[in-house]
């Protein structure tokens, strides 16, 4: 099972997502931002980050990197496209995942360990968990606040679609406190919180993180 | 303006120069013209005018700090001692480690944001220099009266800097210092500590030999950005009314550097450079020097190939700009190829502006003419040196000669409202405020940060080999005593590495001090120069390098003196280190080392509005014995929690115990009042099982440290002796005070 971790220019968590990957029992192939070649892989991560350094908007640089065509045209066929952080702004710019982040409500970084409950456990990302299950992660962001009109605000809650709520104070000021949602299929994941930082509790509040990339495992066996 | 050439310069040896509005001095001047043997042309007269500023010469702090190699300890780790860009130990298993503080003090009062971030951006340059990949960053600040309306304006500005730069260069932020002093309004200290690892073999210099080999500049392009910023900041005390100086502070672009680290450990693990050198303070005319003088031979250069972002700028504005994220490399001709491909991978701009030489001199043109013909050395080495003039302050005699008098708290009542005072105080309250708007978690390697006593990173995830940092200052000390404040940050230091259980290594130092014109501050920093180097020598720590920050003063008044020590240790599994709190009920908890009544200089005093009477005097056979005792006991696995007793004493380390995993304690103490309020050094608190008490008796009697039972562990309260102080009201004196301030 290979899982390819992109590095953009800016990509900073691209080293933890792959350590992550390995953890979750999987084999970790780094893509290359500039070159369209997926390198046969089951299924992406995009990992946190600043690509492109945020300018412009979050990701809105990055979606045109001639490795994301690629990613679109996969993850549209249904392969397993995990974004987290970063990757979720930059599934967001590219259309994968509807809504956008923006900056958190007080307008500063945050960085903390943050409780979220898991909504849906049954996308590629999500199975192994339990539904409802609280897990806790890092969280850190400066803009991290999910919004969408009131349309798809309904459409993602009554599809199933988000998949992990903030548990708690609303960290960031998101909609419904919604820390992540999935496309229609369930293939591709955005999360803001970062359940790469917590696969060893040693490094990271928990090892609770490790869910998401032994859940992949599943989705792919199956 | 016309080009100055060097034909020119020697045709016109009477043209007037504005050297003093360069910052130097008439005799600095004419020492300039005996060693040319002419006059400067314009462009030589900007290079040395930055590179003989107090910034980049230590022109007023030299004759001082050479007593660092002079009494340097034996030390077999060292592997690059200071004058490169950052000192190198050697922690084992082939990996080497860097590290350095310096201080971004004056720009980051003209504009906190910026010149923040770009402190974090020069330190982690120096580190990555020298071939290292940085793995995490600190940064010790000081600000004005917590409540002064300035400083709102300049510490949300400075901590959103430290933070938007350095969580774009997914550095994790392991821990600093947040102090509050009315000295430090309108003088703020931001010191940023970057530390990096690579293997022994990766060490790379700063020297540009080879005659033939090509001066290749790499990075961001050259803009208007700080130039004069080093001499017209940093060497210049603060007036009144004086005119604005914010467009001498550079502009940060971390994205600009994340690439550049990234770009250059894939030339250096190519191999492809012979010497590098960042451009930080006084830029390429210290970058061209510093290289050249490192070297064998000369170095010529082609102004005109430098990439501008504005192109009016004139060759002296080139020489001086401070346009951050740059690098200069040496590299043999054969190699550039490759090194170009690089580059154009990571989308840097690259240009090879010069070669080495092999005669002595660095030679600069601008379209073919020359403008700078110098010998190096006098720029880059041989600049002024001061022996200032110093003088024991009135102060002094005046503060030693009285005794502190607060009120001392006896009854229930009294030690609870104490304990609350002090939890809420700015000094000691949570700063998650301002942690929590860096990233700690990237790099995955992160093992402690704030509120631990240390930060730790690992650096080798098969073998668990890591490294622990702790940076601390007690500048009321330091002013009541400023030799012995030295030797106490130093112990103080190596104390929090040693908690955690790894071995104190080494020390990189920030000295901040306001002018060296004035005779007393000279004596403070003298004194603390001498109190560090003997500190060092005693405790067997070699100093591999740091950074002298002068002119942090307003009109007559100066910041405290404050010398910001960073002590680097090792530990060789990270899983075993020794947490700083407990996370179970019915532990108990003891006591190590002698509690006496030093008030003097201590939080309690500060509260009351006293800064009076004599620091206590370090005793650094009694730390060492302690360290020793704190690894010998974390080798056994001995203790479940260690905490290091500082600032705010007793009552500020149990109150962050029982805070960190919500488990409350019942302590009992013979002269409550004092024991919680004093800040004796050399003491820790250390949570055993219960069946373990005989090892602790064992271990404190063969170091002769004194040991005292003080109570246990559980409960949802913090009481002491007839106090009752739930967590809930201690946690929210303590958690309340910055959202409070600062929004």
């Amino acid at each position: 099972m290979r899982i390819g971790v992109i590095t953009f220019p800016g990509t900073l968590d691209d080293r933890d997502a792959a350590r992550a990957v390995v953890h979750g029992g999987a084999e970790a192939i780094s893509l290359w931002h500039a070159d369209a070649d997926l390198k046969n892989v089951d299924a992406v991560i995009l990992p946190g980050g600043f690509s492109y350094g945020d300018y412009l908007r979050c990701g809105a640089i990055s979606r045109f990197a001639p490795v994301m065509k690629l990613v679109i045209e996969a993850a549209n066929k249904g392969m397993p496209v995990l974004g987290i952080c970063n990757g979720f702004q930059v599934l967001c710019e590219s259309h994968l995942l509807p809504g956008a982040l923006t900056r958190n409500s007080d307008l500063h970084f945050l960085c903390r360990d943050q409780e979220i409950e898991i909504i849906n456990n049954s996308t590629a990302w999500t199975s192994s968990f339990t539904q409802g299950e609280k897990i806790t992660i890092p969280l850190k962001n400066g803009e991290g606040s999910f919004q969408c009109d009131e349309a798809t605000l309904a459409m993602l809650e009554g599809e199933g679609r988000v998949i992990a709520r903030y548990v708690g104070e609303n960290p960031n000021g998101s909609r419904n406190l919604i820390a992540g949602i999935s496309n229609a299929q369930g293939n591709v994941v955005g999360l803001m919180p970062h359940p790469e930082h917590a696969i060893d509790a040693l490094t990271g509040p928990s090892d609770q993180g490790l869910g998401f990339f032994t859940s992949i495992l599943n989705a792919m066996v199956n | 303006m016309s080009l100055d050439t060097v034909a020119i310069a020697q045709s016109t040896p009477d043209n007037k120069q504005p050297f003093a509005e360069l910052g130097l001095k008439p005799d600095e001047y004419a020492r300039i013209k005996e060693i040319l043997g002419r006059r400067p042309t314009s462009s030589e007269l900007a290079m040395y005018s930055v590179m003989w500023s107090e910034h980049c010469s230590y022109k007023s702090s030299k004759v001082h700090l050479k007593q660092f190699g002079d009494k340097a300890p034996k030390s077999d780790a060292l592997l690059v001692g200071i004058g490169e860009n950052a000192g190198v130990v050697d922690v084992g298993q082939g990996y080497a480690v860097t590290f350095k503080i310096e201080s971004h003090n004056h720009p980051s009062f003209v504009e906190p944001y910026q010149g923040a971030a770009t402190g974090v951006g020069g330190i982690v340059r120096d580190i990555l220099t020298m071939g290292a990949r940085p793995i995490a960053v600190m940064d010790p600040l000081r600000f004005g009266p917590a409540d002064a309306p300035d400083t709102r304006r300049v510490l949300p500005g400075i901590v959103a800097g430290i933070g938007g730069y350095g969580n774009c260069l997914g550095l994790p932020n392991i821990g600093g210092e947040v102090v509050f002093d009315e000295t430090y309004a309108g003088n703020p200290l931001v010191n940023a500590l970057c530390v990096g690892v690579m293997k022994h073999s990766d060490i790379k210099l700063a020297k540009a030999a080879g005659a033939g080999n090509l001066v290749v500049l790499f990075g961001a392009k050259t803009g208007g950005d700080g130039i004069g910023g080093v001499s017209v900041l940093a060497s210049e005390t603060f007036g009144t009314g004086g005119s604005t100086k914010r467009p001498s502070v550079q502009v940060g672009d971390p994205f600009v550097e994340k690439i550049l680290i990234e770009c250059s450990l894939e030339i250096f693990a190519e191999e492809l450079v012979v010497g590098i050198q960042d451009l930080g303070g006084a830029g390429l005319s210290c970058a061209t020097s510093e290289l050249a003088s490192g070297g064998s031979g000369g170095m010529k250069v082609a102004l005109d190939k430098v990439p501008l972002r504005d192109p009016s700028l004139s060759p002296e504005e080139i020489l001086m700009s401070e346009s951050q994220e740059r690098m200069c490399a040496i590299v043999e001709p054969h190699k550039l190829a490759r090194f170009l491909e690089i580059c154009k991978k990571w989308d840097v701009t690259v240009t090879a502006i010069g070669e080495v030489t092999d005669g002595d001199r660095l030679e600069i043109t601008w379209n073919g003419e020359i403008i700078v013909d110098v010998p190096p050395r006098t720029v880059a080495h041989e600049g002024p040196v001061y022996n200032r003039p110093m003088e024991q302050p009135a102060y002094i005699n005046e503060v030693n000669s009285q005794k502190v008098s607060v009120p001392i708290p006896h009854t229930a009542t009294e030690i609870k409202a104490a304990v609350l005072k002090l939890a809420a105080a700015p000094n000691l309250a949570d700063k998650s405020w301002v942690t929590s708007q860096y990233d700690k978690y990237v790099q995955g390697n992160t093992i402690q940060s704030q509120p631990d006593d240390s930060g730790m990173v690992r650096i080798d995830e098969k073998t668990h080999l890591g490294v622990a940092i702790s940076t601390d200052a007690n500048a009321n000390w330091s002013y009541l005593n400023p030799y012995q404040g030295a030797k106490l940050a130093l112990a103080e230091a190596a104390r929090n590495i040693a908690t955690a259980g790894a071995r104190p290594l080494a020390v990189t130092n920030c000295l901040n001090f306001g002018s060296p014109e004035d005779p007393g501050v000279m004596w403070q920093f003298a004194e603390t120069v001498r109190g560090l180097a003997d500190g060092c020598l005693e405790m067997g720590l070699p100093v591999t390098g740091g950074n002298v920050s002068f002119y942090n003063q307003t009109g007559a008044i100066a910041i405290l003196p404050t010398p910001v020590i960073g002590v680097l240790g090792v530990i060789q599994d990270v899983r075993t280190r020794t947490p700083m709190s407990f996370n179970s009920a019915g532990l108990d908890l003891y006591l190590l080392g002698q509690t006496h009544e030093d008030l003097a200089g201590s939080e309690w005093a500060f509260l009351h509005g006293e800064r009076v009477g004599q620091s206590p005097t370090a005793d650094l056979s009694a730390e060492m014995r302690l360290i020793e005792l704190l690894l010998a006991g974390h080798g056994m696995q001995l203790f479940s929690a260690a905490h290091d007793l500082s600032q705010g004493g007793l009552s500020a380390g149990l109150t962050e115990m029982v805070l960190r995993h919500s488990i409350g304690a019942r302590i009992v103490l013979k002269s409550a009042g004092i024991e919680l309020l004093s800040e004796s050094p050399g003491r820790v608190i250390v949570a055993i099982e219960t069946g373990r008490a005989q090892s602790l008796v064992d271990l404190a009697s063969e170091h002769q440290i004194m040991l005292t039972k003080i109570g246990s562990t559980g409960g949802d309260s913090l009481t002491i002796n007839e106090s009752v102080i739930s967590l809930n009201e201690l946690r929210t004196a303590h958690t309340s005070t910055f959202p409070k301030l600062f929004g």
